[in-house]
């Protein structure tokens, strides 16, 4: 157990510090929910209408910002030889450094998708199930994003491969939390939609690391 | 099976035996029939030209990747367990996080190798790294850097040690010193396969990897 709290603490720091952490993040993502109403227009009824959305679009663009730098810079510097070798599972040290990473800049996005949202004008009820959306879709986008950074280990200009791997991965979460929020927002279940997100989070944190540990062997062969 | 000394080494290999071992590298052989034995208290400097294959045999005996040819043994030991408690592998690229202090680095490193609570003070003892735990990585210079890396050999007690080009940053008294702490290695039964182009700062037998045909 040392051992694994040990790997999150530095994982944790690393995140935070790696490209800026969860600042830049938050701060792309205040940039992308700003110029929405540039572009769309100021009209309050049409901008309520989509900022649910809007907010939710721009928080899965938020979450590629850092991913690139996951396994890279342990790739590059030895580190990730040494994570290797140990009697720790590299699938177990793939999803602690995903939970790290979704701690380091998933949960400060989930703080701040609530708040955009309402700038935009949507609901104030709204906020909560944004927030919890934003919790549960965060840790999918983290554990999914993951396998895009491990699978572009060693490529030239690896982050841009990294979101062109990962936005199709992004494409159900981005739905089911889409709908979700729609179906709460005109009064409909949307237990349904907030249910397959989980479960799609589930899955991603199940099935993601057994892909990027393979990867990462791959790429270290 | 060897009964192992309680908390003297964490992992299981007793030897290491290479037959036959041929190693590519992006599609080029490297080498092939390769044999190498290994016993306890033993030290092998791996020589050879720039290329030869050094730093990818020893990622092979590590397991990150495989030979194409041959047969690598650990005493009976299971390769799987060997290699994931058994060894140290310190290669040219050390690991280390410029931004984070050497205390942060070597307290993680020590942790991970599953050391015990005092491996980390003892490794600082022993490599004189006291001054240093509290700059950041990227204030050490390259021989202190190298120290530092060193010090994860001796926080957390492996029986084999895989070292790249182990002393090369090190200035003339810290080679010397360095082959005191080698030599403390073999004679608790350690053993150490070395890939250099100094002579080793102790006596050791060597092995050239020549080119395969």
């Amino acid at each position: 157990m040392s051992r694994i709290s040990a790997l999150l603490a530095r994982e944790t720091a690393l995140a935070w510090g790696r490209g800026g952490g969860p600042l830049v993040s938050v701060g792309f993502y205040a940039g992308v929910a700003t110029l929405l109403p540039l572009a769309i227009g100021p009209e309050a009824q049409r901008l309520a209408a989509i900022a649910p959305g809007a907010a939710w679009v721009a928080l899965a663009l938020a979450s590629l910002l850092s991913l690139d730098r996951l396994f890279e810079r342990d790739f590059e510097d030895g580190a990730l030889d040494l994570l290797t070798l140990s009697s720790t599972p590299l699938e177990l040290t793939c999803a602690i450094k995903c939970l790290s990473q979704w701690l380091a800049t998933g949960a400060p996005l989930a703080l701040a998708a609530p708040i955009a949202a309402i700038g935009l004008g949507a609901p104030p009820a709204l906020a909560p199930l944004i927030f919890a959306c934003a919790l549960v879709g965060g840790l999918a986008f983290a554990f999914t994003g993951g396998i895009g950074a491990a699978l572009s280990l060693g490529a030239r200009r690896g982050g841009l491969l990294t979101a062109v791997i990962v936005l199709p991965l992004f494409v159900p979460p981005v739905i089911f939390g889409g709908g979700a929020l729609d179906a709460f927002a005109s009064g409909l279940g949307w237990t349904a939609g907030f249910a397959l997100l989980c479960a799609y989070a589930a899955a991603a944190v199940a099935l993601g690391p057994l892909a990027m540990a393979a990867a990462c062997r791959n790429a270290l062969a | 099976m060897l009964k192992l000394r309680p908390g003297r080494w964490a992992g299981v290999i007793t030897a290491l035996q290479l037959r036959g071992v041929a190693v590519s590298r992006g599609g080029r052989r490297l080498f092939s029939g390769l044999d190498l034995d290994l016993a306890p208290g033993e030290v092998c400097a791996l020589t050879g030209a720039n290329g030869a294959g050094k730093t990818s045999l020893l990622r092979t005996i590590a397991g990150l990747s495989a030979p194409d040819m041959g047969d690598i043994g650990f005493g009976g030991a299971d390769p799987g367990d060997a290699r994931q408690g058994g060894l140290h592998l310190l290669g040219h690229l050390d690991g280390l996080k410029a931004a984070r202090t050497t205390r942060e680095e070597l307290t993680f490193w020590s942790r991970w190798g599953g050391a015990a609570s005092d491996g980390a003070d003892q490794a600082v003892t022993a490599l004189a790294l006291g001054g240093l735990l509290d700059l950041e990585v990227r204030r050490l210079s390259a021989g202190q850097r190298r120290r530092l890396a060193l010090a994860r050999l001796l926080a957390a007690p492996r029986p084999l040690w895989l070292l790249d080009e182990p002393l090369s940053p090190l200035d003339a008294a810290w080679r010397a010193r360095f082959g005191a702490v080698m030599q403390a290695h073999l004679a608790g039964g350690g053993m150490i396969l070395a890939a250099v182009h100094d002579p080793l700062p102790i006596p050791a037998r060597s092995l050239a990897l020549e080119a395969a045909a």
